[in-house]
């Protein structure tokens, strides 16, 4: 697997930036931080916008940044695509004199990606004859994606390009990123503060905190982990699972999904048997069952688990959180006193049962 | 009552054409830098390109006089590389003219530069396009009303120059004498008939000018990110 080593390093009047990361080149790496973490500087290092002070980037086998050896490529010879949060389209061209501006001043032999896919992919031909500033915020973003994926780049970045949309804008732009992963195969750095995107999109996170790396790695690891401080709104995400639809049982406004050969209930969804379905399970949802499962029980969803730690709860000094192992990491959020009455300790068999929301 | 003599008019014309040429030659790099340099310098500099709009003309006037002099700063070097002096000469006059004129095409180019910012020229970056390349397809275009501006403002102030062109060429017919020269002239010897007629036709000159570009100016987009 080709990897992305970055370590960048700039001092600005009162804050340091100094982040230094190895992510996998594959599938969509999420940059996760509050406003002001230096998540845009780390992207604009990597495309070459901004030039650390000092710094190293290497792509796959390639040197794109070494300062030791003065070596820097500039942005315009990085085969990086850029979306940024506003779309920044160039309001004197058409959309089509937008689309392949990039990928004119790419040499053929070079053109990956094909015209065609693009377009069909972002669904852009209605746009072509309209004017750049008669789109909406959610088309310009569309064409903005096109655009960068035109020049058939080895990476593409992507700055909170739903930041600047409604909601209803950014449920329009999801799946079109989504499928990006699928059909192309780019992998795709996913700057954002949304922890609901990233849900939905990434499968590796680099999690940014005043411009050091806080944690990096697989995302249902990321989030696993006990030890992230100040992440409140993470630790209230207890899993995430990968399942694939199994059948629908409309009769109970029920979709089975499969997850590891067993079996979960959502409510209905509207994909097809056999898709692929991202699943979150929050912390507070899971409740844990020592001993042999109840036979009878309106739960729904259980899962056998093997206790791995307990740890105090960052958000509530009554609770504490316990990281089970059910395949994936588990995260429950029980109170002190099931605690102390189910004895709970590392290496013990439970049950953990949920509810389980799909993230689409 | 003497034959019309049109030649300061054609003069002014070429004088003024020239200029402007020279200004967006001089004043598009200048102003970019203003636009987009993080340098302290920078304010130093805009108050230097700032400065002809509020010194007499006859001021600047001096200091080019002596600057374009067989032993100036600008006049010395020049006379040893082509053998013949500025001062009294129409390259003289333009070099007068490019500073007499520089704030009024700087000025709007810089305004137009940092309207259009860094944003689309990043975005042009990303996708291939070198500098220069993002600056002809991307800055340029964008920055078109500021470029407008500048050549009318830049020609028109030029068309206008009195003092400077007084100090500078003095008033040889056919090599300095330009047309608000050939006014006071002719309003000297009490030739008002000529005088009226040259300065009606810089009045008419100036506000057909302005009424184009202002025209013009309405119908074009804005680009403003």
């Amino acid at each position: 697997m080709s990897r992305l080593d970055a370590r960048f390093r700039i001092d600005y009047p009162g804050f340091r930036f100094d982040v230094a990361c190895s992510v996998p080149l594959d599938g969509t790496i999420a940059v996760f931080g509050a406003s002001g973490s230096g998540k845009t500087t780390l992207l604009k290092c990597l495309a070459g916008l901004t030039r650390a002070s000092s710094g190293f980037l290497q792509f796959d086998r390639t040197v794109w940044q070494d300062d030791a050896r003065g070596i820097f490529l500039p942005v315009d010879r990085r085969r990086v695509g850029v979306v940024f949060q506003e779309a920044r389209l160039f309001p004197h061209f058409t959309v089509t004199q937008n689309l392949t501006y990039g990928m004119k001043r790419n040499p053929p032999s070079r053109r990956g990606i094909a015209f065609d896919h693009v377009i069909e992919l972002l669904d852009l031909e209605p746009l072509f004859r309209r004017r750049v500033s008669h789109l909406s915020g959610g088309e310009q973003q569309r064409v903005a994606i096109g655009r960068a994926l035109l020049t058939s780049p080895q990476l593409l970045l992507m700055d909170e390009p739903l930041a600047s949309l409604d909601q209803q804008r950014k449920k329009e732009i999801v799946p079109f990123i989504q499928k990006l992963n699928r059909e192309l195969s780019i992998p795709v750095l996913y700057v954002s503060h949304a922890l609901n995107e990233i849900l939905q999109l990434a499968n590796h996170m680099v999690l940014i905190k005043e411009g050091r790396v806080a944690a990096t790695g697989p995302i249902q690891e990321v989030f696993a982990r006990l030890d992230l401080p100040g992440l409140v709104e993470s630790n209230m995400v207890g899993a995430i699972l990968e399942t694939r639809i199994a059948e629908h049982e409309p009769e109970f406004g029920l979709t089975r999904v499969e997850f590891l050969g067993r079996s979960l209930f959502l409510p209905r969804q509207a994909l097809p048997p056999g898709a692929p379905l991202r699943v979150q399970i929050l912390s507070r949802d899971v409740s844990l069952v020592a001993g042999a499962p109840p036979e009878r029980s309106s739960v729904l969803n259980a899962l056998e688990a093997t206790i791995v730690e307990v740890s105090e709860s960052p958000s509530d000094q009554y609770a504490v959180e316990v990281k089970l192992d059910v395949g994936c990491p588990l995260l429950a959020m029980i109170t002190r006193k099931s605690l102390q009455q189910l004895r709970l300790r590392p290496g013990q068999k439970v049950h953990a049962s949920f509810k389980a929301v799909a993230l689409s | 009552m003497n034959v019309m003599d049109w030649g300061p008019l054609w003069l002014t014309l070429q004088l003024a054409g020239v200029t402007v040429v020279v200004l967006l030659v001089v004043g598009t790099p200048l102003a970019w830098w203003l636009a987009f340099t993080r340098s302290r310098f920078r304010t130093l500099v805009e108050a230097i390109v700032a400065l002809p709009i509020v010194l007499p003309p006859t001021v600047l006037g001096f200091y080019l006089l002596v600057a374009l002099g067989p032993h100036g700063l600008i006049g010395g070097p020049w006379k040893d590389l082509t053998g013949s002096a500025l001062s009294f000469t129409f390259t003289g006059l333009v070099i007068a003219s490019t500073f007499y004129s520089l704030p009024f095409v700087v000025q709007p180019l810089h305004g137009a530069f940092e309207a259009v910012g860094k944003k689309p020229l990043e975005a042009a970056w990303s996708l291939g396009a070198s500098k220069l390349d993002a600056f002809l397809t991307v800055a340029s275009p964008m920055a078109i009303r500021g470029y407008l501006s500048a050549v009318v403002l830049g020609f028109a102030h030029t068309l206008g120059e009195f003092g400077v062109v007084l100090m500078v060429g003095g008033n040889i017919p056919g090599v300095t004498k330009v047309l608000s020269i050939a006014i006071y002239d002719h309003v000297e010897v009490l030739e008002y008939t000529q005088a009226h007629i040259l300065s009606a036709v810089l009045l008419i000159v100036s506000f057909l000018i302005l009424s184009i570009v202002y025209t013009v100016n309405r119908r074009l987009p804005i680009h403003v990110s």
